[in-house]
């Protein structure tokens, strides 16, 4: 075990933890935003980030492995003042409307992005192109997420990676094909990670843009995949008796969130009331 | 499992240009699941073989490259677009890169029409610069002008690292090299044995040249006693850093010296492969290094068995195609092997994880030059030279107002006002110390000693050992601005404080200099400042605001 100190309250964590498991351990709340439990750590979003006494410069807490004696602080000055800077320069780039997560933080750590003016963002038209799901980049943080998600953290399908460079940095197949041109197998697991709803199934696309997607009247169903013999588990997420989005729970042992083209869009013969 | 692969075709010249790197197409190319999945860091090499031969990089070529080294394409997209040399959109064969970076923009630099903007091109003393790049069956690649200026210290007694290039030894011919003390110091490293030349180099307390003045002993001596294998040494040539040529000039003027040095480094950590690093932009080094290995190949001095020792090394060439992040060293090996070059975040350090994830060497350039000395004069000899923090003699490339512009080589400790005496400045109104990531000094901040400690002292760095004169004439302003849009240019965007962080660094002092200001711009600097430097992952964004923040602060530039 390795003993460690977060603002001031001592805590003991097996080798090999993170700072931010520790951090958990303790009940501090720590915003991430690039980070899932089902994935390599990337570090890239910044907003984790924690002091350490005697570092030069904040480091992430996502991927940061604990060390004897460490002595963290997660609310100094110098981690609200970066938190909420990488908030600001998120919310004043990109479309935040439909990612819960970077809102609260940006209203906990005050962020206030409309005070750059009017600057440059990633807007961009959505891309629509197959019936499955749809991108809308200008959505995109640049979590990496789902380029882990397809490739080697889950899928090994490789069809998107980060291309460009710098604030042209975007996700994108090769020379930017469509989906159907490409590898996409439309498993949809860079969907179950993305953080920003810029992956969205064309479902929830279509009620959120007919201005009747409710997720308050919406209920979950656990049921088990009808497919194959490995049994997924499914969430089905309900709307006027109507299957509106269909995820499996992180935190499944067989899916860990993942799940096939079949499971995840395959579910429109349940409706079909013919 | 089978790759997805693009539907165009290369064309045959393509598909040659591309097999000189990837060599004979095999049954099983295209197979992701491939037991042996070690041709990735081929990639690079790959793409700008294609580019070099047709002039850009098509999609028949994109996914020959992906085919033949097992590399899905949208993955390989993702590299070629990283870098700003390599072409996805067709373009003439005949290019010519117009340098607009500091010292060529004090020097009146101007893109002709046709011509792309480069940042620096490492050609500072003979401002305003171009590289021509000419694709074809015969690619070449021309710096211009062709020659600058000759060493301003040529014929002076008393150089180091500068010697044999002061006494304008010839740089592809060995023997010359020999006649004039080369592979003196090998010898003596292998007398001295392992522990013999890592004693030496830790008594020489030298520093790293390349920006962080890292002990290199102690680098050195971190990678010798790692038991993962095998250990590699990379030297680290990507030279990017606005003002900076010092490297390249060692490389094009003295190579096997680099060479030499490499082979001891690689002795005393225990390294049998090397690469040395070297950026696009720099043509004649990589010819000059290319003839250098060969010959020393052919003379027993790197191979399975060196000077008969028994010691087994060799190196090779890696190119680099136009991206200054790559000089971080970790980008650096993600750029070796095959992927993008996105910094890694550190711990761990690449004494234990390195390239291709075994313990790694990096040194810059004109460190490893100083080893030869260290390895020649003994450590203890070497340290009388200098400062007690600051060990031995210092490479400074001066350029802008300069009457002889060029690089010089200082004992540590040599005061700022009397190099600037010597270089001929006209009276400065700024000098920037350290390159495009350093800092701005006023006139009457010039009375400094050069030393790592004094330069940390006054706030300043001596970074890559840039010097960069501002006289009365020169347009400050100009030069916060190229700076700041040579940071958002260079900003690989992996890390959200700097891919946006520069952006609205930018922004904000182009509203400054407009007046069209909203009011808060230097809150607004300030909050950047603070977070570019605090939360970046890497170097480049941890010091992206140092120059523009020392103009405001330090000059007065764009005061209120």
């Amino acid at each position: 075990m390795i003993e460690l100190t977060i603002d001031g309250q001592t805590v003991s964590v097996t080798e090999g933890s993170t700072i931010l498991d520790a951090c958990r351990r303790l009940d501090v709340e720590t915003p991430t935003l690039c980070y899932a439990d089902t994935l390599t750590p990337v570090n890239v979003c910044r907003v984790c980030v924690v002091e350490v006494e005697g570092a030069r410069v904040l480091v992430p807490s996502c991927s940061r492995k604990v060390e004897a004696g460490m002595v963290v602080h997660t609310d100094s000055p110098r981690v609200r003042t970066s938190r909420r800077m990488v908030l600001e320069l998120l919310g004043s780039s990109v479309d935040l409307s439909t990612a819960p997560d970077a809102q609260r933080y940006s209203a906990e750590y005050g962020a206030q992005p409309e005070r750059f003016g009017d600057v440059a963002t990633v807007a961009q038209p959505a891309k629509i192109d197959n019936d499955l799901y749809m991108r809308d980049y200008s959505k995109c943080i640049l979590c990496y997420k789902c380029v882990e998600a397809c490739g080697v953290d889950h899928q090994n399908t490789f069809a998107i990676a980060v291309a460009g460079r710098g604030f042209e940095a975007r996700i994108s197949t090769e020379f930017d094909v469509t989906l159907p041109e490409s590898a996409c197998v439309y498993c949809g697991n860079c969907i179950a990670v993305c953080p920003t709803g810029a992956l969205m199934p064309t479902s929830e696309f279509n009620l959120r843009r007919a201005g009747t997607w409710d997720e308050s009247a919406q209920s979950e169903v656990d049921t088990v995949c009808p497919y194959c013999g490995v049994g997924c588990n499914l969430t089905l997420h309900v709307q006027d008796d109507k299957i509106v989005k269909v995820t499996s729970p992180d935190d499944h042992d067989v899916t860990r969130g993942n799940l096939c083209v079949k499971g995840r869009f395959g579910y429109e013969f349940v409706q079909n009331r013919k | 499992m089978d790759l997805r692969l693009l539907s165009a075709e290369p064309s045959d010249a393509e598909r040659e240009a591309i097999d000189t790197v990837a060599g004979e197409a095999r049954a099983d190319d295209g197979r992701v699941a491939r037991a042996d999945r070690t041709r990735r860091h081929l990639l690079l090499p790959a793409l700008r073989a294609a580019q070099r031969r047709v002039g850009w990089v098509s999609e028949g070529a994109l996914g020959y490259a992906s085919r033949r080294l097992d590399v899905p394409p949208a993955d390989a997209y993702g590299v070629a677009s990283f870098y700003a040399l390599l072409s996805l959109e067709e373009r003439p064969a005949d290019v010519l890169h117009a340098c607009t970076d500091l010292a060529c923009q004090l020097a009146g630099a101007e893109v002709p029409p046709g011509a792309h903007a480069s940042p620096c091109l490492g050609l500072c003393e003979r401002a305003p610069a171009f590289l021509r790049t000419i694709a074809g069956p015969e690619p070449r690649e021309v710096p211009l002008p062709e020659a600058g200026p000759p060493l301003p210290q040529r014929g002076e007694p008393g150089l180091r690292l500068l010697r044999r290039i002061a006494a304008d030894v010839d740089p592809e011919s060995l023997d010359a090299y020999r006649a004039h003390g080369g592979y003196e110091a090998l010898r003596r490293a292998f007398e001295l044995g392992q522990e013999g030349v890592l004693r030496e180099v830790s008594e020489s307390r030298l520093l790293g040249r390349g920006g962080a003045a890292f002990p290199t002993g102690a680098k050195w001596e971190a990678v010798a006693r790692q038991k993962v294998q095998p250990h590699y040494l990379v030297c680290n040539a990507d030279e990017s850093e606005p003002g900076t040529f010092k490297d390249r000039i060692l490389m094009e003027s003295d190579p096997f010296a680099l060479v030499e040095a490499m082979t001891i480094a690689a002795y005393a950590t225990g390294c049998e492969h090397a690469y040395v690093y070297v950026r696009a932009e720099y043509p004649v080094a990589h010819a000059r290094l290319e003839t250098a290995f060969a010959l020393a190949r052919t003379h027993g001095l790197l191979g399975d068995d060196v000077m008969d020792t028994g010691f087994s090394f060799d190196m090779g060439l890696r190119i680099g195609a136009g991206a200054y992040v790559c000089g971080e060293e970790t980008a650096l090996f993600q750029s070796i092997e095959g992927y993008r070059g996105e910094p890694r975040n550190k711990p761990p350090f690449p004494v234990e994880v390195g390239l291709f994830g075994k313990p790694t060497v990096v040194n810059n350039v004109e460190t490893l030059f100083n080893v030869l000395e260290v390895v020649s004069d003994t450590g203890t000899v070497y340290a009388q030279t200098g400062t007690e923090g600051s060990t031995g003699t210092r490479l400074f490339c001066v350029s802008g107002h300069v009457a002889r512009p060029g690089l010089y080589e200082v004992p540590f400790g040599t005061n700022l006002s009397d190099l600037l005496e010597r270089a001929g400045a006209r009276p400065p109104k700024a000098v920037l110390l350290g390159g495009a990531a350093g800092s701005f000094l006023r006139a009457d901040q010039l009375d400094l000693p050069l030393t790592f400690e004094d330069a940390r002292a006054a706030g300043a760095t001596l970074g890559s050992g840039v010097v960069l004169v501002y006289d009365e004439s020169a347009d400050l302003v100009a030069a916060v601005l190229r700076i700041a849009e040579f940071f958002r240019d260079e900003s690989c965007g992996q890390c959200v404080p700097c891919r946006v962080g520069t952006v609205r660094q930018e922004e904000a002092l182009h509203r400054l200099v407009a007046g069209k200001a909203n009011g808060n711009e230097r809150e607004v600097l300030a909050d950047l400042t603070a977070v570019m430097r605090d939360a970046s992952i890497c170097g480049l964004g941890q010091t992206a605001a140092n120059a523009v923040e020392s103009a405001m602060m330090n000059l007065g530039v764009l005061a209120p």
